[in-house]
């Protein structure tokens, strides 16, 4: 009992909660680059947290049903059709053996997350079934999804078939601000280059990626060209000699030797990860309280939200 | 020592400015320190040279109570006896052949290759950090006297158990990758077999000997050489 890929599209990952408690061997985390949206997929299926669902990077992928089950599209605006039928996404929808799921490219946004019921049953590595393809660890053999790649999952007779009104599901826009703690390095900056880092805005160049969104704009300029390396989290930016930024992202190196100004929220890199090149970021300074008690109202806003059952 | 929020999980305690054996033994101290003070709410730790990256569930607990624990754990490290490290020797076949900037860096050097050898096998390194990829352990430090620059042009693939020197660190490529660094051996150990637990010979903290084999006996502990 499966779906298989009969075309991969750009880039689709397996991707569950991500990999935890491995960073000392240096295996980064993975995990969906938008947790906020791959939170709902999995709600919305009724699935525990973080079980195993398909990261689609812009769109172009199709599957195969081999099995009665229910699946659900939530993120970047990806039409998607079964067997020609366009069908929405923010809802779960039935599938039947046989059936033929295709994503066209994103309208709005870039990463999408296709659920199933239950979560695809992928064997953990590290704990994980998070594909990091920079490691080939994680999803089937460390890779992306390919023709003819088989994603087991169970059969599932009856699941609700919720789905999240528009009005509580987030815009994906042009322009994304980034909530960033100041930290690590940011005294080795002067005043001048922090005013300069918040108060302009940054365009995402072509180098985005998991890793990483490399930025451009006016260049910051750090007293110190390098430090001894250190681990990086999630959400760190980078000042490199270039006085470009670099938001690093899930599938970053963990530690390294370049100064950081801060660390971006990862309710905001939710957001700039459904940047495509030539998007705009601009940064806004919060204390560690207020990042603290944003992070808990998101959680409880997402646990809350209320979903709405749809006639399948 | 110091201690700061660096995100909103996350929180950087540095123990020394500089790399230094002693350093590392904090650093290790500390992460024994910080495992049993933060309990479920740790989520991952990332020791390197000198500093311990501490990544917490911040919806569990928060920066206040996890500066708290940090803190008060860090008064009584003292008395902590430092776990010190094992000693791992790895096997390497030092030869041109091997290492194809061997014959290079000895020039540099003005030394003759089987001195190289005798200055990368005559120090007990520690393992400062591990990161760059999986299972790539940064061991310092390499005697001064052969420490090498990296490449000016990376090379495209190094191959699998190479041992490189960059500046006056060295290493054993756990993979096959791009890399920069000045190779002069390679070792037939694997650093990083996700099938093997452990899936690493060393951890941070670790000292790591080299030992010269012959080019048998490199094959026969299951070494590649293309």
């Amino acid at each position: 009992m499966s779906f298989r890929v009969t075309q991969p599209g750009i880039l689709s990952l397996l991707q569950d909660g991500g990999r935890y408690g491995h960073h000392r061997i240096g295996l980064t985390n993975g995990g969906p680059l938008d947790a906020e949206a791959f939170y709902y997929c999995n709600r919305l299926l009724g699935n525990p947290p973080g079980s195993t669902a398909i990261e689609i990077s812009f769109g172009g992928t199709r599957l195969e049903a081999q099995v009665d089950s229910y699946i659900c599209l939530t993120g970047a605006d990806m039409p998607m059709h079964i067997n020609g039928r366009e069908v929405p996404g923010w809802q779960v929808v039935p599938v039947r053996a046989g059936d033929e799921i295709a994503l066209e490219f994103a309208r709005h946004g870039c990463r999408a997350y296709l659920g199933v019921a239950d979560g695809f049953d992928i064997a953990p590595s590290f704990g994980s079934s998070a594909t990091v393809m920079r490691e080939h660890i994680g999803g089937l053999r460390g890779d992306k999804l390919h023709t003819g790649d088989t994603l087991p999952c169970r059969a599932v007779a009856e699941r609700r078939c919720l789905s999240l009104p528009a009005r509580w599901r987030p815009l994906y826009q042009q322009h994304v601000t980034l909530r960033v703690i100041p930290g690590y390095q940011q005294s080795r900056f002067s005043r001048l280059q922090q005013r300069r880092f918040f108060s302009h805005s940054y365009t995402v160049t072509d180098r985005c990626d998991r890793m990483g969104y490399r930025l451009e704009g006016p260049a910051i300029s750090c007293e110190i060209d390098g430090i001894l390396s250190e681990g990086i989290c999630a959400g760190a930016i980078q000042i490199p000699p270039d006085g470009q930024p670099i938001v690093l992202l899930n599938d970053r190196q963990t530690i390294g030797g370049y100064p950081k100004i801060g660390s971006a929220l990862s309710l905001d890199t939710a957001h700039l990860a459904q940047l495509a090149p030539g998007g705009t970021v601009h940064f806004a300074p919060i204390t560690p309280h207020a990042a603290h008690n944003a992070l808990h109202l998101a959680h409880s806003f997402r646990q809350r939200a209320p979903l709405q059952e749809q006639q399948p | 020592m110091e201690l700061h929020s660096v995100g909103e999980n996350a929180m950087m305690l540095y123990l020394g400015e500089q790399a230094s054996p002693e350093v590392s033994a904090r650093v290790q101290a500390a992460a024994t320190m910080v495992e049993s003070a933060l309990g479920d709410d740790l989520v991952d730790l990332v020791p390197s040279y000198a500093s311990l990256l501490i990544l917490y569930d911040a919806l569990a607990t928060d920066h206040l109570s996890v500066a708290h624990r940090v803190r008060t754990g860090l008064r009584t490290l003292g008395d902590l006896a430092t776990r010190e490290g094992r000693t791992v020797v790895l096997p390497v076949y030092y030869a041109p052949e091997a290492g194809a900037d061997l014959e290079a860096l000895a020039e540099r050097a003005g030394l003759g290759i089987d001195q190289v050898i005798a200055l990368h096998t005559g120090v007990e390194y520690r393992v400062y950090a591990i990161g760059f990829a999986p299972g790539f352990a940064y061991l310092g430090e390499v005697d001064e006297r052969i420490a090498a620059p990296r490449l000016a042009t990376p090379r495209q693939r190094v191959p699998w158990g190479a041992v490189a020197i960059a500046d006056r660190q060295t290493a054993v490529y756990p993979a096959t990758s791009p890399g920069g660094w000045n190779l002069i051996g390679r070792c037939p150990v694997r650093m990083f077999d996700p099938d093997a637990n452990p899936s690493m010979p060393v951890s941070v903290g670790d000292r790591v000997r080299f030992e010269p084999v012959s080019r048998d006996r490199f094959f026969e502990l299951g070494g590649e050489l293309e």
